[in-house]
């Protein structure tokens, strides 16, 4: 599989999603990892076999643009990553606001 | 105008084994929107790289789930194995495939009896779990467990499998080829059955693709995609193509995952015929993961993910894992809009939730 990360800029995410959607991607998974003082957001797509990843770096408070106009599939992986990890994430097609998850304390993996 | 109403549907339901909950909203009987939610059954799971060892993970990654708790351990190690550049041995390879098909065979049984039993048809919900015991007897017999099997691990494998029981393993699999060829007649010639079924939650391919779809769920729908063609564990060395149907509606769903069936007995056939004589089943693992890694497998649900990022200690940073029924969960939704709410059970089966896994 292609281990090629291509980083891309919060402001930048959907502009590129929206051109892999028209390459004929779809949308493979979205995750958030904790790194210090903000998160690291991995977008996979892929094509047939093909697959494209991208990496976005997110300060603490930072928001970024849900991607869910492009791929509304998205909505699942990004509550999750709010729910999970508190990633601010905005225009979410279906935003369930921190309750997708029903966790005992929130946000447990920030 | 017709009243909108909107029905909740779960955490429990007769037709659901784990819980998922549907905010349906109506109008008179037709859904019209169908809105999930889940954390019922969220354990953090991925959160605990946090406290086990690169190595102990295996064993965490098993327990996402009881029906696909092989695969998730295959996922975590081959993600690990690629990070660390270690070339598994081949006869691990080879029995790592065998017991993923096996796998698959006790998945797709299991739902099938649980599709069988949401129709009313007792009788053949039993003997789809009669049958299941085969293949569960067969893990018993190579591994030691029923339900998790700790046989993977970083490397290899830990269990050996002789000569004498793959060539028992070949005995059953004819025989519980021969049960299943009668087992599968009601699903796909019954007439009850074909009227719960055939035309009842369509799913073109396009929309299977851009929703996200995985497995069985996408193959139904026409796309041709399944991991296993991409050549890991011995999958390479066998002659094998992905079951896929064009008419994307329930009863495709529940054809592909029956042929799914027979063609794994078939795949297990071709292990045992090639498997390397003798020889090692594990490498050492020497220093620690450094890198990161997204690795593909095909679980009996659909395609699963497992992303891995490791920092040069015995803790890696980041375990993630997308499984397929957290990915079908969106084209659930989308199939269940404009059906008949009798219907809603019947299709929330047919992508065969598998809810532990979606929230680990």
């Amino acid at each position: 599989m292609n281990m090629d990360f291509t980083n891309v800029a919060p402001e930048s995410i959907l502009d590129e999603a929206h051109k892999l959607k028209f390459a004929g991607f779809h949308l493979m998974q979205q995750c958030a990892t904790r790194i210090p003082d903000g998160y690291e957001l991995l977008y996979t797509f892929g094509k047939d076999y093909e697959v494209k990843q991208l990496k976005v770096t997110l300060a603490e408070d930072q928001e970024v643009s849900s991607i869910s106009s492009a791929f509304p599939c998205a909505f699942i992986h990004e509550n999750e990553m709010h729910d999970l990890f508190g990633v601010n994430i905005k225009m979410i097609n279906l935003d369930f606001e921190g309750k997708f998850y029903r966790t005992a304390i929130e946000t447990p993996f920030k | 105008m017709s009243t909108r109403s909107v029905i909740p549907f779960g955490p429990q339901h007769p037709v659901l084994p784990e819980p998922i909950h549907l905010d349906l909203v109506l109008e008179d009987e037709k859904v019209v929107e169908a809105i999930p939610s889940i954390g019922f059954i969220h354990r953090g799971l991925e959160k605990l790289v946090d406290k086990k060892d690169f190595n102990e993970m295996v064993y965490v990654a098993e327990r996402i789930c009881g029906i696909c708790s092989l695969g998730h351990g295959l996922g975590y190690s081959e993600a690990i194995e690629h990070i660390m550049d270690i070339d598994v041995p081949a006869r691990a390879k080879f029995l790592r495939t065998i017991w993923s098909e096996l796998s698959r065979i006790h998945s797709h049984l299991l739902w099938l009896g649980l599709l069988a039993d949401a129709f009313g048809f007792e009788s053949l919900y039993m003997d789809c779990w009669r049958l299941r015991e085969d293949a569960l007897d067969m893990f018993e017999a190579s591994t030691g467990g029923r339900v998790i099997f700790s046989v993977m691990k970083v490397g290899g494998i830990r269990r050996d499998v002789s000569d004498e029981m793959l060539a028992d393993f070949s005995k059953r699999i004819d025989k519980m080829e021969e049960d299943l060829k009668t087992i599968a007649k009601p699903f796909l010639n019954d007439k009850a059955v074909q009227t719960r079924l055939r035309g009842v939650g369509y799913l073109s391919a396009e929309q299977a693709d851009l929703l996200g779809c995985a497995g069985p769920f996408l193959r139904a729908s026409g796309v041709n995609r399944d991991i296993r063609t991409t050549g890991y564990c011995a999958y390479g060395d066998i002659d094998f193509e992905p079951i896929i149907s064009t008419e994307g509606d329930s009863y495709a769903r529940t054809d592909c995952r029956i042929k799914e069936i027979f063609q794994a007995f078939d795949i297990i056939r071709q292990c045992i015929a090639k498997m390397p004589k003798g020889g090692e089943i594990d490498v050492p693992v020497k220093g620690m993961p450094n890198g990161e890694y997204m690795m593909r497998i095909e679980q009996p649900r659909g395609e699963a993910l497992y992303y891995v990022k490791a920092n040069g200690t015995k803790f890696i940073d980041r375990l993630r894992v997308r499984t397929p029924t957290f990915s079908n969960l969106p084209g659930m939704v989308e199939t269940l809009k404009g059906c008949d709410l009798a219907d809603v059970p019947i299709l929330v089966l047919t992508i065969d939730p598998c809810i532990s896994c979606t929230e680990r």
